[in-house]
């Protein structure tokens, strides 16, 4: 059904934390794993050994290089890298469902998570298109759309302990960049990330309310401003010989 | 609205079993459970109780069931048919592959052991691997430390007792400012990642110090980006700061250091007592003690008959204003008010936010204190200081900043894992006594003292084929795997018969000059005879070395395969507990290919090696798990610490137990002892730890020692080329003996700037590994060649723009040795005189099972064409080695090179011709799962 | 975008073939017998031509008759259902006109309305996207409307209308490019929206998350050089519109060939409209491009 439910009664997200991810991929490769072996069909790779491989994954890591403006307090302001994890949304004005022609496309009702039941889906790509964050792939064996599931099978799971009960590329991310919870729970840790870090939405002018929140990185390179009252450290002694004395001061106090 | 949506099963089944075994993708070794269903791998992740990575996996880990079904698995033992570096094989049973080894060896080991050069990559079962080399007879045994991070190790341990990475740790928990120094992004992987992911979540500050800032150096807060081989100075104005300001924990220096010992002024060497002790002034009383006595606050500031003590060298070595942050802004690239902020921050954490835990300890002396006192402020380092020819005094420079802040193992700071803390003198000496058909006199690697150590003979020629332990590198600890191919086709020291190599790529990216040794592989002499005349090779997989080699010897998957991760060895311990692994064959090969360990013992038994073989003759051990349960190295310690004793329930020492191996499986694949509360800080001279560690068997008695900020070896060896004692430095290298054996850390700059023209060469070029890929291990895995297919030269925006490059252009980049043809992108946070790119990413064709049209081989390239294992000569006569002069460490990081813009060539130059793949190649497309 | 073969074809063929069927629904010209046989059969080979072409984009055209049920949220779903709705209101209609010889008049406009209806669904499958600009315009729509009737009444034979016709939507192409070309800009979405980094300084994609490709770059990131889009854009003006202008007004001026000149300015027309949908995805811009530093 390729109508948006008015409202769901759980917002399942993610946030992921820009100032915390080192851009290792494990999230890429733990997803491609499980939802290989799970959910629907298995994500294919053609070409996998030879001069063009290409595969299908659910989310990628990037990466941009921010070049701040020079200020009077820093003239040379250094460049920054961030490496950035990308995935689906899940967004509540989700275009990639109202655009399905078959209804293969749905935001589920109780939890928001946005999925492709893959039998009605004819890959048409045209959700694909609608997307603004790519999160959306035509896998190429099968040749159904393929897409972040929120690991639907893992979150729920019973066969799994309850601590596992993630998604897996929050279960497997190195440094904890990333987070998941409701966000229709105000006091979930994703709402209270957001609400202290200033969790922010990808291209809010495309209107999609995306689900998923960005934790932007944290002011950098504090200690390259120029500041005259920067706290040096305070020389105890100019000369060899003033050292010894204070050190000689120093000693009797332990 | 009346929604209707599909009904889906919200709880699968998972996978039919879980097994739990060890990772073999780095060096960190994390815990995995392995999923299966209908007895395939379906799905990998972290194990949660597994003390390494607490249940995280990386992306090479996560992809582990695409190194268990790639193409370019070896399958069965391969003997060449073609000429060397064809790839043409025949494949051969394992019985004739074992006749034709030890017809190679037998013959070896009863003439003349030495021509035996056994040297293994990236093995991680040194322990194993060296007892077979000792027992075989041979000097020449090393694994790839001297050509990775021996500096690192040997600068840590001469130092503190122990190093970064597997020998410590930040105190995650509590530290608030974590500064790293040159660390490449795969090191430490998880739990450097866990840590800054702690750091952060608690608001604390990180300093990343790095050329480049990508990956850990992408979140620091505060990106310093050094010019390489600059490091050691930076850190020695912070040192001079710190003094000028004395914000030193003194008390810490007084106590747990050898600050506050005399140095004999004409010797310059330790005053010591009759019974060897350091001799220091207690200020309480004013007398000559011993360090070690009970109750006595020793003198830094003392001067007994003119003998001072170290920190007055100290001192007045760090005030010079050659170290002022002035004096070395420029050379570094850092401000020096930047500088002084650091060294302020530093301070301010160590010092305005020290804290104190609630908890009593005893010293070695007696005393007992009844806080712990906690300095937050931890370091990490790794590659970028360590692979340049100043790297072990900057590596020494780093621990000397480390302890005058009093931050090691202290709360908050750097802490050791078990078995470290451990003193020089509780390691091994080199040993190089060669006896035909019996074994070595002790294991090949360790620690010397001083000249008397080294592994020369009596002629002064050096007794390693490597020439570790020798004038030019004295204190090589972990051999010099990079200078083996090259002295063996040179037939400098000696010519041998046979190297036999395990997973060590030295035809492609584990050597500089790749070129050149691929050519001194293929030589023949004037009868027509190869130049080395045998290679015996061993991996797992379809590598570049393969066809280098006369005789495979296949080698299985991780999951294939018994290993233990050991005490013995590179341990994966935490700060508070003592921890081993295991590996175990959680699936059964599919070829006809055995794990290389149990291919060692069934030769060792065939030549009737001691360790290996009964009085009888008859076999001690049937494959390397047989070993790893039975074997003792002394009476009741084995390899596995866990489940000793013939019920399981002994720790650390007890007698062999069968069932140790269930055991292990039974318990996730691990064993963890936790260290007690009380014992688990100020680990060097804590009694309570002292006493547990003898109770694992980490030592045999407790072994407190003194931090050596003055390093009596290297006094010896300067001493010695000041022209004292019987064993003397040759003419040629007293000099540098002289200048580079400081006691105390200092900096000079890197070699390849005395030999180069730096007006020309200009710019440095360094490499790193990306995260996600494991050296060449990661180029065969269908889902990680995805991301680091091939990679690019990144160039910083001032050499980007001076050059007129744009996207998609190549350039020629040569440096003394060589030059090479590429593609280039523009990287803004980068060093301004600084060029990198990913290392291990190019690929030689036909090798992994790749196509040959594969990116890797057609724009994938290595950094290794341009450097050399000797610099370039300069008009002495001499030729250099290209490494650094005390440990021997392959200087690559030294490289200088220039950049000129190139037309773009269809692929990367040089371009080697194709190996024809032993293996084939793989599938056109992959749909890869297992269940239904 | 990917300017993919299929659905070049597809808007081009079925634009001008439901375009002929809302001339001859309207009886323009009133055709019967063979006469509307031969017309009737060219409009459908064109529409459903075109429409067959656009599942072989498909990765299940054998699920097809699903993409029928989302009709009241899906473009798509809609535009499925109008051209089957014509093509069957106007069968019935070619049927009375071929083999009965009747024009049966209501049903001829309603078979036109749904026929015109039909290529602004498809205009809407498009002008819906805002993740493509160029496309998530009014004139879209606009465009894909004169175009169709312009190209019809070519076909159709109606000289007069067709000058008016193709003079109007020659002015829509060079609005909608005029338009078009500042739309990615207008629509606020750039890198710095994107990342949500660009009130911290200028971003610059850097490392891709693969160093190959993969489907979203093959399917949304077509960069197609300034100075070759410019001189696509005078051939398919020249073709689509000022060619068959050109013949059409010779047509009327020499008053002669009344067959053998049009058909030239029919398939000039065609030919022109072709590189204009070319064009219309090579140009346009996926938002998803930013992520890859492409644009």
């Amino acid at each position: 059904m390729t109508t948006l439910p008015g409202k769901t009664e759980k917002k399942l997200g993610l946030v992921i934390d820009l100032d915390t991810c080192v851009g290792c991929h494990a999230c890429v490769i733990s997803c491609k794993g499980w939802n290989t072996e799970n959910y629907g069909a298995p994500l294919s790779d053609q070409d996998p050994y030879g001069g063009d491989p290409s595969g299908t994954f659910l989310n990628r890591v990037h990466s941009y290089e921010v070049q701040p403006l020079a200020t009077s307090d820093k003239p040379h302001p250094a460049a920054q890298l961030i490496h950035f994890p990308k995935s689906c949304l899940h967004c509540e004005d989700a275009p990639c469902v109202t655009v399905c022609p078959t209804g293969a496309s749905y935001k589920r009702v109780e939890d928001g998570i946005v999925l492709v039941n893959e039998s009605d889906c004819i890959g048409c790509g045209l959700c694909a298109w609608s997307c603004p964050y790519g999160a959306r792939e035509l896998d190429q064996a099968e040749g159904v759309m393929k897409k972040c599931t929120l690991c639907v099978d893992r979150i729920y799971n019973e066969n799994l302990p309850e601590v596992d009960r993630v998604p897996s590329c929050v279960r497997t991310c190195p440094a904890g960049a990333r987070h998941f919870g409701d966000f229709a729970d105000p006091e979930s840790n994703v709402s209270k990330l957001t609400a202290e870090r200033g969790g922010m939405d990808l291209m809010p002018e495309q209107g999609t309310k995306p689900v998923n929140k960005y934790l932007p990185p944290r002011p950098k390179d504090e200690m390259d401003q120029i500041d005259v009252l920067a706290p040096f450290l305070a020389p105890v002694a100019e000369e060899p010989a003033g050292f010894v004395g204070w050190l000689d001061k120093m000693l009797e106090k332990i | 609205m009346n929604i209707q949506q599909p009904k889906i099963d919200t709880s699968p089944k998972v996978s039919d079993e879980i097994r739990k075994t060890t990772c073999y993708m780095c060096a960190c070794r994390c815990g995995i459970n392995v999923h299966m269903k209908d007895g395939k791998v379906a799905y990998i992740e972290g194990n949660r109780d597994h003390p390494v990575n607490k249940g995280v996996l990386c992306a090479k880990g996560s992809a582990g069931i695409m190194q268990v079904n790639a193409p370019s698995r070896l399958k069965a033992p391969m003997k060449r048919v073609g000429p060397r570096g064809s790839g043409e094989f025949e494949e051969i049973s394992w019985d004739e592959a074992l006749d034709m080894a030890v017809g190679l060896l037998k013959p070896i080991r009863e003439k003349d052991p030495k021509k035996l050069a056994f040297f293994t990559g990236r093995d991680q079962s040194q322990s194993f691997t060296g007892f077979w080399a000792q027992n075989f007879g041979t000097p020449n045994f090393a694994a790839h430390g001297g050509f990775c991070s021996v500096n690192m190790a040997a600068g840590g341990i001469y130092t503190m007792g122990g190093a970064f990475w597997e020998f410590g740790q930040p105190d995650w928990d509590r530290t608030k400012l974590f500064m790293l120094f040159g660390v490449a992004e795969d090191h430490d992987s998880n739990p450097i990642k866990i840590g800054i992911g702690k750091v952060k979540g608690r608001g604390g500050k990180i300093i990343g110090v790095n050329p480049i800032r990508s990956g850990y150096n992408a979140v620091a807060d505060e990106w310093v980006g050094i010019t390489p081989g600059t490091d050691g100075l930076f850190i020695l104005a912070m040192v001079h700061e710190l003094f000028r300001a004395g914000k030193l924990d003194l008390e810490y220096l007084s106590r747990f250091t050898n600050a506050p010992v005399l140095i004999d002024a004409e010797t310059g060497l330790l005053m010591r007592d009759d019974a060897g002790k350091e001799l220091v002034i207690d200020r309480r009383t004013g007398k000559l003690v011993a360090f070690d006595q009970k109750g006595i606050l020793p003198d830094l500031a003392a001067n007994h008959e003119g003998n001072r003590t170290v920190f007055q060298l100290m001192a007045e070595k760090y005030l010079d204003p050659q170290y002022a942050p002035d004096a070395v802004a420029e050379r570094c690239g850092i401000s020096a008010d930047r500088i002084r902020k650091i060294t302020s921050e530093l301070a301010r954490v160590a010092f305005d936010e020290a804290f104190e835990l609630d908890q009593s300890w005893t010293d070695f002396r007696g005393d007992t204190h009844d806080k712990m006192v906690g300095r937050p402020v931890s370091f990490h380092s790794m590659r970028g200081v360590s692979a340049h020819s100043n790297g072990f005094q900057t590596c020494r420079a780093l621990h000397l900043l480390q302890i005058i802040l009093g931050t090691v193992e202290v709360p908050g700071g750097f802490r050791f894992k078990p078995p470290y803390p451990k003193p020089v003198s509780a390691h091994p000496k080199p040993h190089g006594k060669v006896t035909c058909n019996a074994a070595l006199d002790g294991p090949h690697l360790g620690f010397v003292h001083g000249p008397d150590d080294l592994m020369l003979n009596g002629d002064g020629s050096p007794i390693r084929l490597d020439k570790a332990f020798t004038w030019e590198n004295p204190m090589s600890s972990h051999g010099l795997m990079h200078m083996v191919i090259s002295n063996a086709h040179a037939g400098d020291p000696y010519k041998i018969d046979t190297l036999f190599m395990y997973m060590a790529n030295m035809s492609w990216n584990s050597s500089m000059n790749s070129g050149g040794v691929m050519e001194m592989l293929t030589e023949k002499d004037e009868n027509g005879d190869y130049v080395i005349p045998n290679i015996i090779y061993s991996d797992a997989y379809s590598s570049e070395m393969v066809a280098y080699a006369d005789l495979i010897l296949p080698d299985t998957t991780y999951l294939e395969r018994h290993d233990c991760i050991s005490l013995l060895d590179r341990p994966i311990c935490e700060a508070e507990a003592a921890a081993d692994a295991i590996r175990w064959p959680v699936i059964e090969p599919d070829r006809d290919v055995r794990g290389f360990q149990t291919t060692l013992v069934h030769l060792a038994n065939r030549l009737g090696m001691p360790g290996f073989v009964n009085e009888d003759g008859s076999a001690k051990y049937e494959d390397y798990a047989d070993y790893i349960v039975n074997h003792e190295r002394k009476p009741g310690i084995g390899p596995l610490a866990g489940f000793r004793g013939k019920g399981g329930d002994k720790v650390g020492r007890g007698e062999v137990n069968p069932d140790q191996l269930d055991k292990y499986i039974e318990n996730g694949g691990f064993y963890v002892e936790h260290i007690p509360e009380g014992a688990d800080f100020y680990k060097p001279w804590n009694s309570a730890y002292q006493d547990w560690a003898v109770g694992m068997g980490i030592y045999d008695k407790p072994e407190p020692y003194l931090f050596s900020l003055y390093s009596e070896p290297m006094r010896k060896f300067q001493r010695a080329a000041e022209g004292h004692g019987d064993r003397q430095p040759p003419e040629h290298l007293r000099e540098r003996v002289k200048a580079t054996m400081d006691p105390l850390p200092i900096w000079y700059a890197p070699f390849e700037d005395s030999h180069v023209d730096t007006d020309e060469f200009t710019v440095h070029a360094l490499t790193q590994r990306p995260m996600a890929m494991y050296h060449s291990w990661g180029t065969q895995n269908a889902w990680l060649r995805q991301i680091h297919g091939r990679n690019p030269l990144y160039i910083p925006t001032k050499i980007w723009e001076a050059n007129g490059f744009e996207d998609g252009d190549w350039a020629k980049v040569s440096s003394a040795h060589g030059s090479i043809t590429v593609p280039v992108a523009h990287m803004a946070a980068l060093n301004e005189s600084t060029v990198w790119t990913w290392n291990a990413i190019g690929k030689r064709k036909g090798a992994w099972a790749l196509e040959n049209d594969a990116p890797e081989a057609t724009k994938g390239f290595l950094l290794n064409h341009l450097i050399h294992e000797l610099l370039p000569p300069k008009g002495d006569g001499l030729r250099w080695a290209n490494s650094d002069p005390i440990t021997g460490q392959a200087a690559w990081f030294d490289l200088r090179v220039k950049i000129e813009k190139s037309a773009a060539p269809a692929e990367c130059d040089p371009a080697f011709p194709p190996i024809k793949s032993p293996v084939g190649q793989g599938p056109k497309e992959l749909t890869w799962k297992v269940g239904k | 975008m990917h300017p993919a073969p299929s659905v070049i074809v597809f808007t081009t063929l079925s634009g001008l073939g439901f375009g002929l069927l809302f001339w001859l629904g309207l009886g323009l010209p009133a055709v019967t017998g063979w006469v509307a046989f031969v017309m009737f059969a060219i409009a459908y080979a064109m529409a459903v031509g075109g429409l067959l072409a656009s599942t072989f984009h498909l990765g299940h055209p054998e699920r097809a008759m699903k993409a029928f049920s989302q009709w009241r949220s899906s473009w798509l779903s809609r535009e499925g259902c109008c051209a089957v709705g014509a093509l069957v209101v106007m069968g019935l209609y070619a049927l009375g006109a071929v083999f009965l010889g009747q024009t049966w008049t209501l049903l001829g406009w309603i078979g036109a309305l749904l026929s015109l209806l039909t290529v602004f669904t498809t205009s809407m499958i498009y002008t819906q996207l805002k993740t493509i600009p160029r496309w998530n315009m009014g004139l879209t729509p606009v465009m894909f409307l004169s175009f169709s009737l312009a190209g019809g009444a070519l076909m159709a034979g109606q000289v007069r209308l067709a000058i008016v016709l193709l003079l109007i939507a020659a002015l829509v192409q060079l609005a909608y490019w005029k338009q078009g070309d500042m739309a990615l800009a207008v629509s606020g979405t750039n890198l710095g929206t994107a990342t949500g980094l660009g009130d911290r300084g200028e971003v610059r994609a850097f490392e891709p998350p693969h160093t190959g490709t993969n489907y979203l770059l093959r399917e949304f990131v077509h960069v197609v050089g300034r100075k070759h889009a410019a001189k696509l854009r005078v051939i398919s003006f020249a073709l689509a519109f000022v060619l068959p202008l050109a013949i059409l007004l010779l047509t009327i001026l020499a008053n002669t060939g009344h067959h053998v000149l049009p058909f030239f300015a029919v398939l000039s027309h065609l030919a022109g409209v072709a590189t204009s949908r070319w064009l219309f995805f090579a140009q346009a811009e996926h938002v998803v491009g930013l992520y890859y530093g492409k644009h």
